[in-house]
């Protein structure tokens, strides 16, 4: 205590700090598997409570028990919920990597550790709290086994105490966080006592860093973008899903089941108007998909880079077939065990044009919540409505992290089943043919097993527009045509861009997907570092449509924002684009495998535009 | 039989429809191959059976096998997949519609070595489909090579000699815990028609292997899956006599010489039992024949093993009874308050 005083006064004189209320990081440095997950959810979630925008990022290695794994929780009452590289508050539980995480630090953090690890002997521009976790825990909890598990929620007792949460609103996160759970929650509550009334006797606060209450959350939920997702699709009337496991998708599956087992049981017979079935691969998922989409059901699959390599084949057959299926790609880095828990915008090319031949695909790529949720439904509209398969790009940052949103609205449209034959459209026709373009659309009218239409043999492999097997030239030419004229159709029905940003020059940013939030934040560092007053377009499909071209028009230079090392969406606008459109483009790409932060991009479009770099931002 | 007389009134089925609706389009198989004669039993079988073609979805991967659903049922859906994964797009297909009646298509290539997978999960699985594999030891449509069901030591035109042993598909689906394994002969008209029918009458996977002489490739001197071989080593498990749910049975039997199974549709299958006694709904006694025939170098044929009424996938999801493919929005999409409800629980 005493050490901790002196090193903190040393460096509150050589720095004196203003408070910084309401803007800063904190990092907490655990061992996965000790409970710390639901330590950090509470304290993201009381800051939640006080009305501060604040954003939270599991950032965790590929293990289950025993490992290193950090957890970063970001308040900001500008609204910026990016992750942010610079820790500001440090919470150190793990001996393994506290030498590594305080050494990391910019001077002025403040660092809370645990006492034997003797953490300020390290440096003296820092402000440390030493807590005596063990003997705490020890005073709260007799039975040792439990002990691990609560340990943690002492540093939320810590940290509300020194950051200014007050204790009603630590209490009320840990009660929300542990639900039903009586028994453990009269545990826990004491070990946040202690940690609060030990930080309250014996730790004196130095460090600038505090909250203050404001009126920036209320009416906001928090929710995980696979949730959202599963929400959504259960929202669309989804019945047959299959899957595979797979890190960063399988929640979103799980989540489903969930909710599907509560709300989607037949209130008369008890039983279940959808099929859930764990398949036991990705090619098996997508074949049990696509086979439910053939015979008329709404279907999906999710999974991850992996499981999308392993569906290349049955979504060529799904895109020449036509047969619709929505398929969640949760995007994490690299083939095989690459970096699962890490996130990425890798997918992009490989699922535009999945398979062999000449495939193209709609992609829809949701930047928020919000959009996770309102993309899946749009997803089972467009997978009927042009009969192919359709594939929701979502990652790992945005489908396993918590996000504050707007609540979801719930859906007041109809489905729209896309074009099924009946018989006033028999009628109308006069002859019918599955693979006929009767309204000029590409579309062609499908009938389904068990409808009373007339059937039709189908197959990916050469048919003419009666879907009879064929290998003339001409029927596979105009097949493939016919094709490219329903992808066409498609680029208007898809999510157009959106202008986010009106800037000032002829400078703009394009981005996708969870990017979003580091490129907003970066539109305002820049503006302010520099005066540069980006015009931010975001891209929200596949298919591009005339919005992109009009807005690359606009300007003089586009940075295209993508968190990949092969600027894949680039990639895609070259195969879609004119040269001169493409000459305007250049990349600002981020492939750490962390979600992408607002100062990256900042410094490299300044480093680009010629001017000098910013000092970092030590806020 | 009066062949002779002139325009007889075309046989019709019990629903009133003639054989021409069971047939498809003209087959674009060898002469000969057995697989067009499969086809023939299959549509014998719908029609005696009276099953309405359009209530049908034949599904199959590639091959030569994967070809066939073209040239049988010409008024069911059909759809001819990726290799060796028929069975995921047929569980999804069933799982959408459980009205219609799946009949799926498949190889010893398709299944043995490519599918096997998927082959092993539909066994675990008892999703209600008819799987037909049919097995020739080769691959016909890539000119021959050796399938994983070819025996060890048969021979390739070439001379080539198979030097592993083969996947016992029927053994392998009886460990996998399949409610209705048979193998025939597609030379064998009567059993194979028989078997077919009882297929139908299963309630979950049938899963049916038949010996499909492959006339190009694999049908000489030295094959162990040529027309000859197989009629050489052929052993029937008994005679096998199908009486449908709808026919009263016409067959005289002596007491103690016939094992009745009572299929779930009501439907019975009559074994007429040969020189041992063999009971089909014993698993022990089937994995048992199974090795002992192929030990002898024959093939047992017939219903092997039946569990007539384990549930199937269905029952296990646990499904409306209707069509999850055309329930009305109201009953896929929860209310509002149910939603509310949700949100709620995200503040």
């Amino acid at each position: 205590m005493l050490r901790s005083a002196v090193a903190a006064e040393d460096a509150a004189a050589k720095s004196p700090a203003p408070q910084v209320v309401n803007d800063f990081n904190i990092q907490v440095a655990t061992v996965n598997g000790s409970g710390s997950q639901a330590a950090n959810l509470v304290l993201f979630r009381s800051i939640f409570q006080m009305g501060i925008p604040v954003s939270g990022k599991n950032l965790f290695p590929s293990n289950i028990a025993g490992l290193p794994t950090w957890y970063t929780i970001r308040a900001s009452k500008d609204g910026y919920v990016a992750r942010k590289r610079e820790i500001d508050v440090l919470v150190a539980m793990n001996a393994d990597t506290a030498r590594d995480d305080v050494l990391g630090l910019e001077p002025g953090a403040a660092v809370v550790y645990d006492d034997p690890m003797e953490l300020n002997a390290l440096r003296d521009d820092l402000f440390f709290y030493p807590v005596p976790f063990d003997k705490l825990i020890a005073d709260v909890c007799s039975d040792a086994k439990l002990r691990r598990l609560v340990r943690n929620v002492i540093y939320d007792g810590v940290l509300a105490k020194l950051l200014n949460i007050s204790r009603d609103q630590i209490e009320m996160a840990l009660t929300k966080q542990l639900g039903r759970k009586v028994k453990a929650l009269a545990l826990n509550q004491a070990a946040l006592k202690s940690g609060y009334d030990y930080a309250d006797e014996h730790l004196t606060k130095q460090d600038p860093f505090v909250l203050e209450p404001m009126n920036q959350t209320s009416g906001k939920i928090l929710i995980d973008g696979n949730a959202a997702a599963a929400l959504g699709a259960m929202m669309a009337g989804v019945t047959v899903v299959a899957w595979y496991p797979i890190t960063p998708s399988s929640s979103l599956c799980e989540t489903l089941i969930d909710y599907m087992g509560k709300y989607r049981i037949d209130k008369e017979t008890g039983k279940a108007t959808f099929a859930v079935v764990q398949a036991e691969d990705e090619i098996a998922a997508i074949g049990m998909t696509l086979g439910a989409g053939w015979a008329g059901a709404r279907a999906m699959t999710s999974t991850s880079g992996p499981g999308i390599s392993l569906m290349a084949e049955f979504t060529g057959l799904g895109y020449y077939a036509e047969v619709p299926a929505v398929i969640f790609d949760v995007q994490r880095v690299g083939p095989s065990t690459g970096l699962p828990t890490r996130t990425a915008q890798g997918d992009v090319l490989s699922t535009a044009v999945l398979s062999h031949g000449d495939t193209k695909h709609l992609l829809l790529l949701p930047s928020s919540a919000g959009e996770c949720y309102s993309m899946s439904l749009k997803a089972f509209d467009l997978a009927e409505r042009f009969q192919t398969p359709v594939f929701v790009l979502s990652d790992l940052d945005l489908g396993m992290n918590s996000w504050m949103s707007e609540p979801f609205e719930y859906p007041t449209e109809p489905l729209d089943r896309g074009k099924l034959l009946d018989a006033e459209t028999l009628e109308r026709l006069g002859e019918w043919g599955r693979y006929k373009d009767v309204d000029g659309d590409g579309i062609a009218y499908r009938s389904l097993p068990g409808d009373g239409m007339p059937a039709y043999f189908c197959r990916g492999s050469g048919h003419d527009s009666e879907a009879h097997y064929s290998e003339r030239p001409e029927d596979y030419e105009e097949n493939l045509k016919r094709l490219t004229t329903k992808f066409d159709t498609a680029r208007d029905a898809v999510p157009g861009p959106v202008i986010e940003r009106e800037g000032e020059g002829l400078v703009g940013v394009l981005a996708y997907g969870s990017s979003h939030w580091a490129v907003l934040e970066s539109c305002d560092q820049l503006n302010q570092e520099a005066g540069l007053a980006l015009t931010y377009c975001r891209l929200r499909a596949f298919p591009f449509n005339g919005d992109l071209t009009t807005f690359i028009d606009r300007c003089e230079r586009v940075y295209v924002v993508e968190q990949n090392r092969d600027a894949q969406m680039l990639s895609l606008m070259r195969m879609e684009l004119t040269a001169e459109r493409i000459a305007k483009l250049r990349s600002v790409l981020y492939f750490g495998g962390l979600p992408i932060d607002a100062r990256s991009i900042t410094d490299e479009i300044l480093a680009r535009e010629g001017h000098e770099l910013a000092p970092p931002n030590s806020a | 039989m009066g062949t002779t007389a002139s325009s007889p009134r075309k046989k019709v089925n019990r629903i009133g429809l003639e054989l021409q609706p069971y047939r498809g389009r003209k087959t674009t198989l060898c002469a000969g191959c057995g697989h067009n004669a499969i086809s023939e039993r299959i549509i014998d079988a719908f029609f005696e059976m009276g099953i309405e073609p359009s209530r049908v979805i034949k599904l199959s991967g590639i091959g030569c096998s994967s070809k066939s659903p073209a040239y049988f049922l010409g008024g069911a859906h059909g759809f001819n997949g990726v290799h060796g994964r028929m069975p995921s797009i047929g569980t999804g297909a069933i799982l959408a519609n459980r009205k219609m009646i799946a009949i799926g298509m498949s190889g010893d290539g398709d299944t043995g070595a490519i599918g096997i997978g998927q082959f092993v999960h539909l066994m675990r699985r008892n999703l209600p489909i008819i799987y037909i594999i049919e097995d020739n030891g080769c691959y016909g449509l890539t000119k021959g090579q050796f399938s994983p069901t070819a025996d060890l030591g048969s021979k390739r035109k070439t001379g080539v000699v198979n030097d592993l042993p083969p996947v016992d598909t029927c053994a392998l689906a009886i460990e996998l815990g399949a409610s209705f394994v048979a193998r025939s002969f597609s030379g064998d008209k009567k059993q194979l028609t028989a078997v077919l029918k009882a297929a139908l009458s299963h309630r979950g996977t049938a899963m049916v292997d038949v010996i499909s002489p492959c006339v190009t490739f694999n049908d000489h001197v030295g094959s162990t899956k040529s027309y000859a071989y197989a009629r050489d080593h052929d052993e029937p498990l008994g005679e096998i006599n199908f009486v449908p749910y709808f026919e009263e049975i016409d067959i005289d039997y002596e007491p103690g010489s016939t094992q009745v199974v009572k299929m779930h549709d009501g439907s019975q299958l009559l074994l007429k039992k040969l020189e041992a006694d063999y009971d089909p709904t014993d698993r022990l006694e089937a994995l048992r024949v199974l090795h002992e025939t192929s030990r002898r170098d024959e093939f047992a044929t017939g219903v092997i093993y039946v569990e007539p009424d384990k549930i199937d996938f269905i029952e296990v999801l646990n499904l409306v009874e209707e069509p999850l493919a055309t329930l009305p929005l109201e009953r896929v999409r929860p209310a509002k308050a149910a939603f509310d409800e949700i949100m709620e629980g995200h503040r």
